[in-house]
């Protein structure tokens, strides 16, 4: 009876943990234990654009979100419209998905 | 004192080095919950993961799927300070640190730890540091630029001799205690795991052994709760997940830490515990 009760409940966090810690786990196993590269994909995403337009070296921003089957790195870099006046700032949005194994 | 009550001056964020010297006291878990009580009250605050190596905060705070840049990054210059935060996605006012996996602690050097939180001092209330275990470097950097001191002891005797230590380092080898005229640090202990039916049987030290040995303010008694494990599991500091004794005692214990005068209680978890778990849980 109050197995039945109290099972659920905690089989529900203890399985969650499990859940996050195989996710995490693939990833860490996979691609050595942190994404080490991305300083330098900044490095060289600033590079890029710059050949083409005048950005600020803050203005690339990388986010990452790891899932169980895929997982997404998204990149948003901003810029001011130096033609417009700057009341309307604008930001070039680039998603792009990084493909990983559970 | 000139105070003015009406107008919330932009003061300086205030460095809070949660520490204890033994490891798996539950500093990282207090360090989660003390940061998220803190910005549950509504001070923009920051956690920086201090334990270079084993970094573990991030699972704590359940972020751990969106850790792009670490702290070791950003004192290395290879990142921005606000590329390497992330954003807590529950409350407003609180971010993480995290730390770096792959470096050592000789990565934290004293001018790029003084560096970052220098700037963090601009932005945020309250800056919490995770210790990690030990007396060693990371300990040291962890501690050495700290306004207050959080010293997490177990009322058991290795964690007390440890602790002893920790609050020895902390009026010696700290910058307030090396600036001449500085206030020292305000340190308190944060007794934790606190067991009240083993304290009962005399098994273990009771608030007032523990205090009479440290002799330091009390700051807290966090007991021994089935909440913190299952707030680990799930990636929630204990003070966001359902009301438990843990949280109680971590909302009291953050409440003195702005200022505010609380009773010591202990809650228990018992009745509201069963509750909840036969009426009161959603999701
Ligand atoms: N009040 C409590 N009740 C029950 N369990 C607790 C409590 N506080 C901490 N724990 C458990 O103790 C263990 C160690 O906690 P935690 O990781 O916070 O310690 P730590 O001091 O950060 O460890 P380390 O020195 O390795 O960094 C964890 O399993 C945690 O769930
Ligand atoms: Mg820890």
């Amino acid at each position: 009876m109050f197995g039945f009760i109290f099972r659920p409940r905690k089989t529900k966090s203890a399985q969650t943990a499990k859940d996050r810690l195989q996710i995490l786990l693939a990833h860490e196993r996979g691609s050595g234990p942190a994404p080490d590269f991305l300083p330098e994909l900044q490095r060289e995403i600033l590079e890029v654009i710059r050949r083409h337009m005048k950005i600020d070296k803050d203005a690339v921003e990388i986010k990452m979100d790891r899932g169980d089957e895929w997982s997404s790195l998204e990149i948003n870099i901003e810029f001011p419209n130096k033609e417009k006046d700057d009341s309307d700032k604008e930001a070039d949005k680039d998603e792009g998905e990084d493909k990983a194994k559970a | 004192m000139t105070s003015n009550l009406t107008q919330k001056p932009k003061v300086q964020g205030k460095i809070i080095v949660i520490t204890s010297g033994k490891g798996g006291v539950g500093k990282t878990t207090s360090a989660a919950a003390i940061s998220a009580g803190l910005a549950q009250r509504g001070h923009k605050t920051v956690v920086i993961d201090f334990d270079v190596g084993l970094r573990n905060l991030d699972m704590i705070m359940g972020c751990e799927r969106r850790v792009v840049f670490d702290f070791i990054n950003v004192i290395q210059g290879d990142a921005r300070l606000k590329q390497a935060l992330i954003k807590d996605k529950r409350l407003e006012n609180l971010f993480i640190l995290p730390t770096s996996q792959t470096r050592d602690k000789d990565a934290l050097t004293k001018e790029g730890v003084e560096k970052v939180l220098n700037e963090l001092r601009d932005e945020f209330e309250y800056i919490v540091c995770d210790s990690p275990a030990g007396i060693e470097r990371g300990a040291q950097m962890a501690m050495y630029f700290a306004d207050e001191a959080v010293v997490v002891t177990n009322p058991e005797v290795s964690s007390v001799r440890d602790s002893d230590r920790v609050l020895g380092l902390l009026s010696s080898k700290t910058a307030r205690a090396e600036r001449p005229g500085a206030e020292p640090i305000k340190a308190q202990v944060l007794l934790t795991r606190y067991d009240v039916q083993r304290i009962a049987r005399g098994e273990m030290m009771t608030v007032d052994d523990v205090l009479e040995i440290l002799a330091v303010p009390l700051l807290g008694i966090v007991p021994e709760s089935p909440a913190v494990l299952r707030a680990s599991n799930e990636g929630v500091p204990v003070t966001m997940d359902e009301p438990s004794a843990a949280s109680a005692a971590y909302m009291d214990a953050v409440a003195r830490l702005t200022g505010e005068e609380v009773e010591m209680r202990l809650a228990s978890d018992k009745r509201p515990g069963l509750f909840q778990r036969l009426f009161g849980r959603t999701g």
